[in-house]
């Protein structure tokens, strides 16, 4: 009577009775939600799985019924390192493998010193010089050549690190006492988060052209960097000012009464706490900065979403879109659900600290 | 030197030294950028101003809400981009605040499953960017959808094919402007009515039930109009007819994509917001309404919502511009928006510069009326401290 299995099975119906079928209602909504689901996922497995193609030629995926996902196979470097030279794409995976080894090696609170603020311009430029060559041994890879995941990635990461503390600087100025400042970084932020980002990348390509003095060429690359560092500091300058509001006057007035600079105040007192309050909405931020570094390719770039697309174009393997869509997907959401995973860990963390 | 130090001492002279100076850092970045694009402009021989918003535009444009032919001016055709932009994010806008609703419902219901599903439909939809989303949609409609022949029928009267979305559309006679005038004269009498009732109950604290007057006052009006024109009130569906659909309302590809995919990224995030501002209602306000003896339904449509309502209103009013902003996403899969006439417009025109400037004060003024328009709905629905 006490074995484990009849014991585990009763813990199980219990915990049915209690989510699926405690009413009369809601096992009308079970029913018909299982019902629903099946009539979904029976086709959507059929052709993702029972029915697919998983490798072979373009001829093997059209005779077949299901997912082709041999053209994955076929395309997966290109999709994940765009125009960059295929006999060096062991550098643009090394560089990868290089930018995501130090993201992880940030995470961990307990790193949170001096040495990380020394090792990630060593990663910046170790990343650089792998990506562009010119040395003895590695050939020289143009900007313009450059692809992919890594060129999402560093989009990303460059306009995330470049725009924060901008973006500090901004919601202080929004918050300053002085009218003309205040009002200037009011400007900036309102216009910004006003006017989609796809107009700001126009900008940067047909319009920086013209505001430049005559001899001075930037690429579309730099020019979508520059135009995703401004954006996202609007957005971070917003996030940056509902931490500031949260913070007691009294913080304020006790940093001035010891004496301590405008400066000092802000770094010591008032920031450390203020970033805290908002982890959440800047994780959020960093994941919507990484979605939308995909609009790049409406300026010609050839990011991760760019170079699924041109994949695409291969007229010998036309017509399997929702294949190589999923596959860039996948990719996508690993980064960002990951992203969210952690924000939510480092918010409990840090929610047991201020308990303790 | 000693006197300049002495100068700044002040706070006052501080103050105003470092809003010259950043004011000035600002105006000198201005002119500099000016002074180049001036010249930049004369060597590269491009003409300013806005003349060439009258001048003929020759593009076709496969959508319009109004009458547009190649032979109209630039003008005409940024009004018709206008258009197309307003006419996706208002439905986006009102789909997805459905969906989202629904969505954000079944993350906090008690049934395991319909949680579970609500869940996985919001970190999916999520954490995707739209453009991909969009892009998917795209290629789903017009590669994988079925020829027009053997057209998927997930619904009566609503077909998907590779010719787009057909869809059921309302007969329409002339006389029906009749039926929508005396509809909005309901309306204006309902408005009143709720003034008048609301007085009433507040000065002798009982009132009749409003329902009735206002089910009454919404829907007599429109009907005896129709009734005394005699016009024809039917749904069309629409029937494929050997090459083509017949009747019923046809969304090109394109509009039907981009429709998609705004409402179905945006219904996620506001799904989120739904079930935060729900969450955030004490629950002692649940335990209370039950112990009024009010029905679920009630406890929520009477107690909850309202209250969640203002929790809810200021993220949802960011939502609404996202969606607003994100419409111009619309020129990656070439539906005639806004954005689209004016990319097409700088590569006929090289004017860059003006045609950004019509995109971004467009969009800022789209931003401006949506913020104004929900805060005011913000202040009406605010908790009133008596």
């Amino acid at each position: 009577m006490k074995d484990p299995i009849s014991l585990a099975l009763n813990a199980f119906l219990a915990w049915a009775h209690e989510n699926l079928f405690g009413s009369v209602w809601n096992t009308v909504l079970t029913v018909v939600t299982l019902i629903a689901l099946v009539s979904v996922l029976q086709p959507l497995a059929v052709w993702a799985l029972a029915a697919a193609q998983w490798v072979g030629t373009a001829a093997d995926c059209r005779a077949a019924d299901g997912a082709c996902w041999a053209i994955v196979g076929e395309k997966y470097r290109w999709i994940l390192f765009g125009r960059y030279p295929p006999d060096q794409h062991w550098r643009p995976l090394v560089a990868m493998v290089l930018l995501v080894g130090a993201i992880a090696w940030s995470l961990d609170r307990r790193r949170w010193n001096r040495s990380l603020l020394a090792l990630w311009p060593v990663v910046a430029v170790a990343f650089y010089a792998l990506m562009q060559g010119g040395a003895p041994g590695l050939d020289f890879v143009p900007v313009q050549r450059w692809g992919g995941l890594p060129l999402t990635l560093m989009l990303s990461v460059i306009g995330i690190a470049a725009a924060f503390p901008l973006s500090v600087v901004l919601a202080l100025g929004r918050r300053s006492r002085l009218p003309a400042v205040r009002a200037l970084c009011i400007a900036y932020i309102e216009l910004i988060r006003g006017v989609p980002l796809i107009s700001l990348l126009f900008m940067a390509t047909l319009m920086l052209p013209l505001f430049l003095p005559e001899g001075v060429n930037l690429n579309d690359l730099i020019c979508a960097q520059v135009a995703m560092i401004l954006f996202s500091a609007a957005y971070f300058a917003e996030v940056v000012r509902g931490g500031l509001q949260a913070i007691p006057r009294g913080q304020f007035e006790a940093a001035d009464a010891l004496g301590l600079s405008y400066a000092q105040s802000m770094r010591k007192i008032v920031l450390p706490q203020a970033l805290v309050h908002v982890i959440p909405p800047l994780a959020n931020t960093c994941i919507g900065i990484f979605k939308d570094t995909s609009l790049v390719v409406l300026i010609g770039l050839f990011d991760l979403l760019g170079a699924a697309k041109a994949a695409l174009a291969d007229p010998a393997w036309h017509g399997f879109p929702a294949e190589v869509y999923f596959f860039a997907a996948a990719i996508y959401f690993v980064f960002c659900y990951g992203m969210s995973l952690y924000s939510r860990r480092l918010e409990a963390d840090l929610a047991k600290g201020a308990a303790r | 030197m000693n006197f300049g130090r002495r100068a700044l001492a002040t706070v006052g002279a501080r103050n105003i030294f470092y809003q010259v100076l950043a004011v000035g850092a600002v105006v000198a970045l201005f002119a500099w950028l000016a002074l180049n694009t001036a010249d930049n402009l004369e060597r590269r021989n491009i003409s300013t101003g806005f003349g060439f918003l009258e001048r003929e535009a020759g593009m076709e444009i496969g959508e319009s809400a109004i009458d547009y032919a190649p032979s109209d001016s630039y003008g005409r055709a940024f009004v018709v981009g206008l258009l197309n932009t307003l006419r996706v994010a208002l439905i986006g806008i009102a789909l997805a605040s459905v969906i989202g609703l629904f969505v954000g419902l079944a993350r906090l219901s008690r049934n395991w499953l319909v949680a579970r599903m609500a869940l996985a439909y919001v970190e999916t939809l999520r954490n995707v960017p739209l453009l991909l989303q969009l892009f998917f949609w795209y290629a789903l409609i017009t590669e994988a959808a079925p020829a027009p022949r053997e057209a998927l029928n997930p619904l009566p009267g609503v077909f998907l094919s590779a010719r787009g979305l057909q869809v059921p559309a309302l007969e329409t006679d002339p006389v029906h402007r009749w039926a929508v005038w005396a509809f909005l004269a309901g309306a204006v009498g309902c408005w009143l009515l709720l003034r008048r009732l609301r007085a009433l109950r507040e000065r002798t604290g009982n009132a009749p039930p409003a329902w009735p007057l206002v089910a009454a006052l919404l829907v007599a009006p429109p009907a005896a109009a129709l009734a005394l024109s005699g016009a024809p009130l039917g749904v069309e569906l629409p029937e494929f007819q050997r090459f083509n659909f017949r009747g019923g309302t046809s969304l090109t590809p394109e509009f039907a994509a981009l429709l998609l995919g705004l409402t179905l990224y945006t219904a996620s995030f506001i799904a989120e917001i739904v079930r935060s501002g729900i969450q955030a209602i004490p629950r002692g306000q649940w335990e209370a309404a039950r112990a009024l003896g009010l029905r679920p339904g009630r406890v929520m449509k009477d107690v909850i919502l309202p209250q969640a309502l203002r929790v809810i209103i200021p993220p949802l009013t960011s939502q609404y511009l996202n969606l607003t902003k994100n419409s111009s996403l619309a020129v990656a899969i070439a539906y005639p928006d806004l954005v689209s006439i004016a990319n097409v417009s700088i590569n006929q025109t090289g004017q860059a510069i003006e045609c950004i400037a019509i995109i971004m004060a467009v969009y800022l003024a789209i931003s401006l009326a949506i913020s104004l328009a929900m805060n005011l709905y913000n202040r009406a629905v605010a908790l009133v401290e008596r």
